[in-house]
């Protein structure tokens, strides 16, 4: 023992050591897993098992995948080459079918001279929600946002230009009639004549007078027949069409359900418990058995309309049931706020109630769409060639015929890869219209 | 002070749309005479259509002869009975894969939900791979893939026989092949009755017993055992019973003979196929909705628990969960409600639910598309009502007791 502690046994040390390293079990990949996967002996268990799962799925998965053949005419042509350059009993996935059939895949029995137009109203589509989806988009784009069925109407199916534009003309004619109308007529006689003039041009004016130009001025594409629209074309067209129509739809039946109205009210509380209380492949049978025997005697309309029409009902009733919701959850508040700012119905409704209620049932309408548009496979069974009833055809050509996976897992990711955007996009919305401050 | 004398009430038309208290009863009074028209105008078209056609609504067809078989009868059905006997098999064939499919939903979901939140990152990415993957592929392509890769991808029978490549399960009493899965089946011998007696007794009696040590734990604190009791007392009795009275009730095994499997239970293809696809499909919801309604519960509740003294497991059991099921009963109950409707979904594997018989071969054979829709429509109808009344009282009682 030296002097200074001998007379001094407290000790200070008068310098800083230097920053220790951690305990090597207490520090990066090592602590990571100790927590994340080892924390007790039911976590190592699940992560063993879990670990094992993936090994066992993948091993079996991956050669199938890894050794696939793109280039081959047919199944059995597929075989030989894989029994000729690989060893036996490997697994080897025949993707050829994809790319001898993605085609039909894709647009069904869509001339093939035509595919452009599919193609370009994807194109155009997508380009033309982007000023609905985004906000920081020029709002006055929303213009040309709302001119675009017309034009995807007339891309599709073709036939004269004349025709959808007779019938957008009739948007602008009741426009016409009720900014001009309006002063002469009052406030009643504008919104009659807004409603009853456009109605009238297009029961008595709009097809002749489509015609009529388009004697004088042919202009037009080739007419495809809705029995020729076939695999994820179909699947979108009638999935977007479907989501157009039936959001103001729902909102529409959610207000009727909340309203204070005892006939609305009962009337729009059945329509929504009738349309959800039955699957949708019974609505579709109606649709495709019954439907002609509610409508005049010799009508016969499009099978693909009737479809459109009865995915839009069934989706605006869950639709409404979501916005009803969103109606619930608001405190009564902002009701009573509206009223006292001297608002009537419709003003209180769109300018306090409905932008909220919407943002909170946001999530629950895109899950709705994202339902409707993987429902749109339903159609197989009425007739309609979506992309699970081109399996089949394709199954039934000599060249595929006993070839199952290939197809599933073409459609499945197509599938997955639209509706997972769509959810992205609601979560994505969900965050940027979270006003709470947390 | 001078009196204002109130304006004089006058009706004027006007005043029917402009007045408040009397414009929502225009409303309501257009509204209906529209809604009045249009179902005229329907009713109107159907009655000239069917006139036309030369029928007349009629409902008879149901007591006449079907004449087809049906693949799987829970009740005894042969094709000389009648078309409503034919669509009471098709009805028991929708609620037994409904019912089997809402179990395995729950528990799938309720699984995968919880170990979801799990800390351990290799399982909650699972779980998550599981729940995107299953939800963002439309219902149809599972069911028809399962089905594939139960009818291609299973050992054919003869497979089992010696120097076959296939084995059997669970020592020998459960095959799967390309035609069904085939398990063990009971044979009810003499003296069964008693022993299910005996078994519904003893069930009664384990929710006696738990009821009694929640209420002798509220009243004095003291803690009796709850869950190894409970479960001995269920099947004790029953096993005891089996061989007090000479083992009344036997299993009888699926063996190879010929050309397929004989005895025991055939659950064929398609029901296992439409029951897999049908859990895996719905449970991946129900695992979104467990999830939501675990995180709705806030983080102080079980903090709250803990600085109380709470094991980990009796704060989730005891304030966690009876909280959480409060945000997960209704969403719950409306996943129940689609299993069920899209148990009709049964038209792609070819089950002979009640689309397949009233709505299909009925309809086809006996042409009468109006009556067998509107029937099989109400059917669905009245199933939904039933559940959701069902399951609302549930909720309700399960619902905070608020003053």
């Amino acid at each position: 023992m030296d002097n200074a502690t001998a007379q001094n046994p407290s000790y200070v040390r008068e310098e800083m050591l230097a920053q220790a390293e951690p305990p090597l079990g207490q520090k990066g990949a090592i602590k990571w897993l100790r927590d994340n996967l080892f924390s007790s002996v039911l976590n190592s268990i699940l992560t063993i098992v879990s670990i094992w799962f993936v090994y066992y799925i993948l091993s079996h998965i991956a050669p199938w995948f890894l050794n696939s053949i793109w280039d081959a005419g047919s199944l059995t042509e597929c075989r030989e080459i894989r029994d000729a350059t690989m060893p036996a009993g490997t697994s080897a996935a025949c993707f050829a079918v994809i790319s001898d059939r993605w085609e039909q895949l894709l647009f069904g029995f869509y001339p093939r001279s035509e595919y452009w137009r599919p193609v370009l109203a994807l194109v155009l589509m997508v380009v033309g929600i982007m000023p609905v989806l985004f906000q920081s988009i020029d709002r006055k784009w929303l213009v040309a946002s709302a001119s675009l069925p017309f034009v995807l109407f007339f891309l599709l199916w073709g036939g004269s230009v004349w025709l959808p534009i007779a019938i957008a003309m009739g948007f602008v004619l009741g426009y016409a009639v009720n900014k001009f109308g309006t002063p002469m007529l009052g406030s009643i006689g504008g919104a009659l004549a807004t409603v009853i003039v456009p109605l009238l041009y297009w029961i008595y004016v709009a097809g002749p007078l489509s015609g009529a130009i388009h004697s004088v001025l042919p202009i037009g594409l080739e007419f495809i027949q809705s029995k020729d629209f076939g695999g994820f074309m179909l699947s979108i067209v009638i999935g977007v069409a479907g989501i157009v129509l039936s959001l103001p739809l729902g909102i529409v039946l959610a207000l009727g359900r909340q309203s204070d109205m005892f006939i609305v009210n009962k009337l729009s509380t059945a329509f929504i418990e009738v349309i959800r209380g039955v699957p949708l492949i019974v609505w579709l049978f109606t649709a495709s058995l019954l439907l002609n025997y509610f409508l005049p005697p010799g009508t016969n309309f499009d099978l693909m309309l009737r479809v459109i029409i009865m995915v839009t009902l069934f989706s605006a009733a869950y639709i409404a049931e979501v916005v009803r919701g969103g109606l619930a959850a608001l405190p009564s508040g902002q009701y009573e706020g509206a009223n006292s700012l001297g608002l009537d119905y419709w003003q209180s409704m769109r300018l306090i109630i409905l932008p909220q209620a919407l943002k909170i049932s946001i999530p629950g309408i895109v899950n709705t769409f994202i339902g409707l548009f993987k429902d749109t496979t339903l159609v197989v069974f009425i007739g309609l060639l979506d992309p699970i009833g081109l399996t089949n055809s394709i199954r039934s050509s000599t060249d595929w015929n006993g070839i199952y996976w290939e197809l599933y897992v073409f459609i499945g990711l197509m599938f997955f890869i639209f509706c997972f955007s769509m959810g992205r996009y609601s979560l994505y919305l969900e965050r940027k219209l979270q006003r709470e401050h947390r | 002070m001078s009196v204002i004398e109130a304006p004089k009430e006058s009706f004027r038309l006007s005043q029917l749309i402009y007045d408040t208290r009397y414009r929502s009863m225009t409303i309501q009074v257009i509204t209906l005479a529209l809604i009045c028209v249009g179902i005229y105008w329907l009713v109107d078209n159907l009655l000239a259509n069917l006139d036309n056609l030369g029928l007349e609504p009629d409902f008879g067809f149901l007591s006449s002869r079907a004449g087809y078989d049906i693949g799987q009868t829970l009740i005894e059905y042969d094709n000389s009975m009648s078309h409503g006997r034919a669509a009471l098999v098709g009805i028991a064939n929708t609620l037994l894969v409904a019912v089997m499919g809402c179990v395995t939903a729950t528990i799938i979901g309720v699984l995968a939900g919880v170990l979801r939140l799990s800390k351990n990152w290799v399982i909650s990415r699972l779980m998550a791979f599981y729940v995107e993957g299953i939800r963002n592929v439309p219902l149809l392509l599972w069911i028809v893939l399962v089905y594939a890769v139960m009818s291609e991808g299973m050992p054919q029978p003869k497979d089992f026989r010696e120097g076959g490549d296939a084995v059997m399960f669970f020592s020998d009493s459960v095959a799967i092949t390309n035609r069904g899965i085939y398990i063990p089946g009971p044979i009810w011998g003499e003296n069964s009755g008693i022993l299910i007696a005996v078994f519904i007794a003893s069930i009664i009696g384990a929710f006696a017993y738990r009821r009694y040590a929640k209420k002798l734990l509220f009243d004095t604190g003291r803690l009796l055992p709850m869950v190894w009791p409970a479960i001995a007392m269920a099947f004790v009795p029953v096993i005891v019973a089996q061989f007090v009275l000479g083992q009344p009730v036997t299993l009888s095994y699926p063996e190879l003979g010929g050309f397929n499997f004989k005895g025991g239970i055939q659950i064929s293809n398609p029901l296992v196929a439409l029951w897999i696809a049908l859990s895996l499909y719905t449970g991946a919801f129900i695992a979104e909705i467990v999830r939501a309604g675990i995180m709705a519960v806030s983080n102080g509740q079980s903090e709250a628990a803990f600085a109380l003294g709470m094991q980990p497991n009796r704060t989730m059991s005891l304030v966690v969960l009876p909280q959480a099921m409060r945000v997960i009963i209704p969403p719950l109950i409306s996943q129940f409600l689609n299993l069920t409707k899209n148990s009709s979904l049964a038209i792609a594997v070819g089950y002979p639910d009640v689309r397949a018989t009233l709505g299909g071969i009925t309809l086809n054979q006996t042409g009468r598309a109006l009556e067998c829709m509107l029937l099989l429509g109400l059917f669905y109808l009245a199933l939904s009502l039933i559940i959701s009344f069902v399951m609302n009282l549930y909720n309700n009682s399960m619902k905070l007791k608020e003053r």
